[in-house]
Order: structure tokens, then C-alpha cells, then sequence
């Protein structure tokens, strides 16, 4: 029997509820505690590589399938930001909008996963002790350093484009950025501030690769954070290292339908 | 302003796409005819693509999270591309994104991935100016209501667009303007209904 345009609109009304009531009131209760700062230690054998990176800098790391990074706010006071591409076709690249929207949050912490712009998973949030980032105001630009600083210094833009053109790639293949570390909250009326409470030293997420991934962190203060003109920041500890796959009953792929999904649809490029 | 003081006017069908340049110092108006009807779009810098418009320089400069009268619309280079002059809707959206056949099928099930998308639209519209899926990135959605709350619940909800509602957008440099008339059924963007808009481009202002 054909449907009429308002018994279909009807229809997936009904549907996007179900789905909002699931992603929004289930989901949430699902989701373990943050990982203690004492918490997952990697097993010394699984340590694949380990680098400072320091203030105002950035690191390029390739992660294949399975291998993880940890990444470590030794000060409590630094935040980085993070893109990444498929390796074998980086016009697949993370997409903060699409990670938001499809977990029906604009916090990621422990469980959850960083899509690409393709509905794949990129990266899991396999280990976090803060679950305090940032994906909708991106890391610093030579306009909001001189506007912190009253100067221009290193920051994330610039470093990101140094990272991409390393790997052969240029300006338009940098998208919206993940910012760790970068406890922003808002208010009811939209506006940004930023929580310092919500920083420790020692701080660390744990991201496990779901695809073969060109992976780059920047090492610089997120732009709400308060201007520090006398300290130049401090060091940032990346460790790469073997992680246990995703199995059937994976954390990250089992805390969602819409996780589920995207973990299956990434299994299908290796399958 | 009246309408006999539009240079340039059209009616962009459900579901599809437009582009065109503006002029420096051109108001563009998006009206949303029939009222809750998400509007994409993406801006690029006319004389060098690679400098195109950006969510997050946008959010902030602005210091805060939705569009509206007065928004600035910054570039990936920190520049103004345009600014928000006028706006009878009250609330946009630029943290959302576009939607995606692939997107679709990880948020609403695998049964969507066949539906015509936003992105489809970006990618056609972009390729009659040599750009790619590449060069699409995180977009403005005017009229899309999405509020973001404090402990990061993130729903697109009903449009508060009426039939008639626009906003003008007047561009700071020459900017190539793309627009993809959303055609999501999946979420209430649309009210679960796509249809048309209007679009007229207005001279410039006397200086």
C-alpha cells in the first residue's frame, strides 16, 4: 500500500525518537567509569614506541589496525590536538561533525569512538582518565595566539599543515580537529568557557586504530585556555603500542547501535 | 528592501543543490518558503579555494556555539568571509555537519544508505569548480535547530524556521557560495519533509 509523504514522515519520526531515547538515556548508562590515573598499565613487551614531544610541536606516527597511542598530559596543564587519515586514502579523514552527531554527543570519553567522514571507526577511546575534550572550536591559529599572546607563536594550525605537507598532503586536507585535554563546557545559551578543575597532571587517553591510520598530535595550549604569556608549555609523552583487538564484546564496539554499525562497516575493508 | 530591488533570484527544488559567486559587499537571502528546512552550505575564498570557510575559527572568534545575526563567518585563514546582516529565524547551526549516505547508515540503520544526501549534493555541485570530496568540509546549516546542552547531549530538533524566514549573508571578499537543500528524511532537519527554498542576491550596499 503507497504511503502517503505524512505517513512516512510519521514513520521516521517515530523511528528517529526511538533512536534519540536509545543514544540519549541508554547509551549514557552504559558507558564505564574514566580509567583511574594509576589505571591500564601497558604491558612492557607491547611498547612499540615512546616520544616527547615538546612544547609548541607535533608528531606524525603511522598506527596499523590494532596498534594503539597513548598520549599523556604529563603537566595537567598542556591539551593536543589530533587529526588522522587512512592510510591507503586519506580523502577519509576524522570528522568531529559526524563523531558528534552519530553518538548523539558533543563530550567523547571512554567507550566512545572518532569516525571518519566515510560512517567507519578511526579511532577507539579504549582507556581515558579525563574525558574532558573539545571538537567544535579546534586548536590554536596564529590569530588567536597573537590574540592570547599579543604576538604570534607556534600553534596548531600551522603545525598541521607542516605535519600534512610532510605526507604529501596541503591545506585542504585538514579538517576539524579533536583537542584532548581541553575541558570546554558551555552554557545553556551556547557560550564557550573552560574548566581547569577538570585537568590532572598525568592525565592520559588511550585511542586504539580501527583502519591503517596516518596519525598527527600538536603539542599546543587549546585557545580557551588561559594565556600563560611567561611559559612556553610543557611536554606531552606519546606511547605507541600493540593493543588487544576488537573483539565481539568490545567496549567501544558494543557501547552503541550506532557504534555496532560503524565498527562493521570498518571490518568490511579487511575482511 | 523590496522585492524589485533583487538582481538575481531563484527557487533551489527540493532536495538539490546550487552554487554561485558572490560579490564582495552582495547580500545573499535564504528563505526558507515552506518553513523547517535545513539549508547546507560551504563557502570557499573565489580566488583561492584552498581558503575556505571553518566551523571552528568561526565558533571561536565568536566565542560561542550557534549562528545567528552579527556571526562572522571566518576562514581557514582567519579571515572574514562574510557576515550574518539579517536573520527573521534566530538560530543556525554549524556544529552538525552534512549529512552522508555513510553517515546515514551508521546513525538511522543500513536501509538508509541508499537515500539521496547532502554530501552527494556538495560532491556534484563542488566538481563544476574542480573541487572534491576533499575540499568539503564542516558546514553552516541555517534554519537547522540543533541545541547543544551542558552535559554534551547533541539532537537535531524540530526547525523553528516559519514559511518565510531568511537570513542574509554578505559577503566580506568574493566568495563562491555552494548550497545543498538538505534532503534528510531520516531526522527532523526537515520536518521529515524536504522542500523548496528561495534564494535572492541583493546589489550592494551604497558605500
Amino acid at each position: 500500500m503507497a504511503q502517503t509523504k505524512q505517513e512516512l514522515a510519521a514513520i521516521n519520526r517515530r523511528h528517529y525518537e526511538e533512536l534519540r531515547a536509545a543514544g540519549q538515556e541508554l547509551t549514557p548508562k552504559g558507558l564505564p567509569d574514566p580509567t583511574a590515573l594509576d589505571g591500564a598499565p601497558i604491558p612492557p613487551d607491547a611498547v612499540m614506541h615512546q616520544e616527547q614531544v615538546p612544547p609548541g610541536w607535533y608528531l606524525t606516527l603511522c598506527l596499523r589496525r590494532g596498534e594503539a597511542l597513548r598520549i599523556i598530559d604529563d603537566s595537567g596543564r598542556s591539551s593536543v590536538s589530533l587529526l588522522a587519515w587512512r592510510d591507503e586514502d586519506t580523502s577519509e579523514r576524522i570528522n568531529c561533525a559526524d563523531t558528534i552527531k552519530v553518538q548523539w554527543s558533543a563530550a567523547v570519553s571512554k567507550g566512545r569512538v572518532i569516525l571518519s567522514d566515510m560512517g567507519r571507526v578511526m579511532l577507539s577511546l579504549i582507556e581515558d582518565t579525563s574525558g574532558a575534550h573539545d571538537l567544535l572550536i579546534g586548536g590554536s591559529t596564529p590569530a588567536s595566539t597573537l590574540a592570547a599572546f599579543g604576538k604570534t607563536r607556534r600553534n596548531t594550525q600551522e603545525n598541521f599543515l607542516a605535519a600534512a605537507s610532510k605526507i604529501g598532503l596541503d591545506v585542504r586536507d585538514i579538517p576539524p580537529c579533536i583537542t584532548l585535554f581541553a575541558p570546554v563546557s558551555l552554557d545553556p545559551a551556547g557560550r564557550f568557557s573552560w574548566k581547569e578543575t577538570k585537568k590532572r597532571p598525568g592525565d592520559f587517553v588511550d585511542l586504539r586504530a580501527e583502519m591503517n591510520l596516518i596519525v598527527v598530535a600538536s603539542n599546543c595550549a587549546h585557545p580557551l585556555d588561559p594565556a600563560r604569556p611567561d611559559a612556553l608549555g610543557w611536554p606531552v609523552t606519546l606511547v605507541k603500542y600493540r593493543a588487544p583487538p576488537a573483539a565481539e564484546d568490545d567496549l567501544c564496539r558494543t557501547a552503541s547501535p550506532e557504534a555496532a554499525r560503524a565498527f562493521a562497516f570498518t571490518d568490511r575493508l579487511y575482511a | 528592501m523590496t522585492d524589485q530591488d533583487a538582481v538575481y533570484a531563484f527557487d533551489i527544488p527540493a532536495e538539490r543543490p546550487w552554487s554561485r559567486v558572490l560579490k564582495k559587499g552582495q547580500t545573499l537571502r535564504i528563505i526558507d518558503s515552506e518553513g523547517q528546512q535545513a539549508v547546507d552550505a560551504l563557502l570557499y575564498c573565489a580566488l583561492d579555494p584552498a581558503e575556505r570557510y571553518s566551523s571552528q575559527d568561526t565558533l571561536r572568534v565568536q566565542g560561542s556555539a550557534y549562528v545567528g545575526l552579527g556571526t562572522r563567518l571566518i576562514s581557514n585563514k582567519g579571515r572574514v568571509m562574510a557576515t550574518i546582516t539579517a536573520d527573521s529565524c534566530g538560530r543556525h547551526d554549524t556544529s552538525a555537519g552534512c549529512c552522508s549516505c555513510e553517515s546515514n547508515a551508521v546513525r538511522f540503520g543500513e536501509t538508509t544508505k541508499y537515500q539521496h544526501a547532502c554530501r552527494e549534493n556538495f560532491i556534484l555541485e563542488l566538481s563544476k569548480h574542480g573541487l572534491t570530496k576533499r575540499d568539503i568540509v564542516s558546514n553552516l546549516n541555517f534554519f537547522m535547530n540543533v541545541p547543544i546542552d551542558p552535559s554534551g547531549n547533541f539532537t537535531v530538533v524540530d526547525g523553528i524556521s516559519a514559511p518565510g524566514n531568511y537570513v542574509d549573508v554578505t559577503a566580506d571578499m568574493d566568495v563562491l557560495f555552494v548550497i545543498s537543500n538538505c534532503p534528510q528524511v531520516n531526522n527532523p532537519c526537515n520536518g521529515f519533509i524536504p522542500t523548496p527554498i528561495r534564494l535572492e542576491i541583493r546589489p550592494m550596499a551604497d558605500p
